[in-house]
């Protein structure tokens, strides 16, 4: 008899402890989601930053700066147009500068031309593995979310599940022969 | 008079600004004067013998859709040859805002320029306007175009300095005459559409919303549209199964086949919501004499004189849409007489009217001055 209050006392412990587990799990979940995103706003800014200073370098030719300066404009308009969109834009304006033949050998020589394209390169290479982080960290939270103790319990409470965040981010193009970016 | 004309758009992707260079540089040439155009195209596009590629137009995300523009060094190299060695009396650049050879050409060049603009610049965009390289580049125009209304009005407000207002001329006696397309308008009537169906401004869906209205009223009514989409299928799915098979999509036409699509019809609507800085469109259906329901936006209001060339309706408003065609379809003397009108009204806009007006600007800012050269300073690429 007191054996078996024992093992049912045990067994809601241990259920207890267990589910409590799994709620904290999903909680540390969102709070490294948020981190992420973070980081990945941080990055995308630090990007939008050097490509305008790029563009107002007076290292490139004015069409190609009003290009660069009209997609980094687009990444701080987030009101008529999605972030994703105005940020896979300024990939492809970058693309286009970068892509040019000799684009190089054009401003090669001239003053700052190569620690900024650096820059700009570093800049894009960390937006790339930020993303990358970021939507490692919203997928393991949308299994951790999906699983059905954590949905017939609502162990995620009030957050709503975090989204992907999907852009071009590739300064590398395809079918160059002179490819940039890491 | 030597002329150097800069298209900053490819010259083989269909456009007003495309259209409106080639018609004034054709325009031009048959008043006698020597004329150049440089261009976005590729080097093994097939160009007429008066353009110059600049080499490598290449699609990039211009304002939020994606367009093919020439820029980078290679092109302000070509740029600054073509200008060399032209030797012209007055450089006409077209849409210096947008990141292309005419922004370049004003960089590299010194003596009289002219600058024609043709939309109106979005409030969103006035900021990149103001932006040191572009105004560096603006302020050497001499003397400033504007193809409507609205377009001078953001220039003077935003950007300062005036500008004369040239409208957008039409090549008329190329719409006057064409072979309608086989079955066409037949016997219950057709309504034409020419634009961008995925546009949201070109209004297609203002006149599909009237097609439902009408299309039950007038049993063998159809419309005849064309223009580029992307997905046909969910443009039509929105309209009542019975009148999806009297819509005809044509899609995307040839400048033949989008005089013979005005000869086809008995009403063109011009559903535009907005966007519109003059309505070229209209204007060619004017000048194939065909009757015009458009909606009451300013440029359509100028063009066809507010609705003495044609009839308005409340913008968006497909009822009253559906009213005015409704009303034209009934009435073959009004058709006759807006068809009337409509050719009266659109011989002002005439290329050969339009190409003297731009004349006169250049002649104007020619006076005491040099011929275009290249600057000293204006980028000097390897």
């Amino acid at each position: 008899m007191i054996t078996d209050i024992v093992i049912v006392v045990a067994a809601a412990l241990f259920i207890g402890v267990y589910v409590s587990w799994r709620a904290g799990r999903i909680d540390r979940l969102h709070a490294r989601v948020d981190m992420a995103r973070a980081a990945l706003d941080a990055t995308l800014l630090r990007r939008s930053s050097v490509a305008l200073e790029l563009a107002t370098s007076g290292l490139l030719d004015p069409a190609t700066s009003l290009l660069l300066a009209s997609a980094v404009h687009g990444t701080k308009d987030i009101t008529s147009r999605p972030r994703d969109l105005a940020e896979s834009d300024l990939t492809r304006a970058l693309r286009a500068a970068f892509s040019q033949p000799d684009f190089r050998a054009s401003i090669d020589g001239k003053e700052g031309a190569d620690e900024l394209l650096a820059e700009v390169e570093a800049a894009a290479h960390q937006v790339f593995l930020a993303r990358k982080f970021y939507n490692d960290v919203v997928a393991a939270t949308r299994l951790a979310r999906s699983r059905p103790l954590a949905r017939v319990l609502r162990l995620s409470g009030r957050a709503t599940a975090p989204e992907f965040f999907e852009m071009d981010d590739s300064l590398v193009a395809e079918n160059t022969s002179a490819p940039l970016g890491r | 008079m030597k002329i150097g004309i800069t298209c900053p758009y490819s010259w083989d992707v269909p456009g007003g600004v495309q259209q409106h260079i080639r018609d004034l540089a054709e325009a031009l040439i048959d008043e006698g004067h020597e004329v150049s155009v440089i261009s976005a195209a590729d080097d093994d596009t097939p160009l007429p013998p008066y353009v110059t590629p600049a080499g490598r137009a290449v699609p990039v995300p211009y304002n939020g859709s994606v367009a093919r523009l020439s820029f980078g060094f290679l092109s302000t190299n070509r740029v600054r040859r073509w200008i060399k060695e032209g030797g012209f009396d007055v450089l006409h650049v077209h849409e210096p805002e947008i990141p292309s050879l005419s922004l370049l050409a004003c960089w590299v060049a010194s003596g009289p320029i002219v600058a024609t603009f043709h939309t109106a610049i979005p409030r969103s965009r006035i900021l990149l306007v103001t932006y040191p390289v572009v105004r560096t580049g603006l302020e050497k125009i001499n003397g400033r175009i504007a193809v409507s209304e609205a377009a001078r009005t953001t220039l003077v407000e935003h950007i300062g300095g005036d500008a004369v207002v040239i409208p957008n001329g039409v090549a008329t006696p190329r719409y006057r005459k064409a072979e309608p397309l086989p079955g066409w308008p037949g016997p219950g009537g057709a309504i034409g559409f020419l634009g961008r169906l995925d546009e949201p401004r070109k209004g297609l869906s203002v006149l599909l919303k009237a097609f439902e209205i009408l299309g039950p009223e007038r049993p063998g009514l159809r419309l005849l549209v064309a223009g580029r989409y992307a997905d046909a299928d969910e443009l039509l799915h929105k309209l009542p199964a019975g009148l999806r098979d009297r819509v005809v999509l044509l899609g995307q036409v040839s400048e033949d086949e989008k005089v013979r699509l005005l000869h086809s019809v008995d009403v063109f609507c011009s559903p535009n919501t907005g966007g519109e800085s003059f309505g070229i469109v209209t204007a060619e259906a004017m000048a194939a004499g065909l009757p015009v329901v458009a909606s009451d936006i300013e440029a359509f209001r100028q063009v066809l004189r507010g609705g003495e060339a044609g009839e308005l309706f409340a913008n968006g408003d497909a009822a009253d849409l559906a009213r005015a065609a409704g009303r034209l379809l009934g009435d073959p003397a009004r058709r006759a007489e807006l068809s009337a009108a409509a050719l009266a009204a659109v011989a002002d806009y005439d290329w050969s009217v339009v190409a003297r007006d731009v004349y006169s600007v250049y002649e104007t800012v020619v006076l005491g001055s040099t011929e275009v050269a290249v600057t000293a300073s204006g980028g000097e690429f390897g």
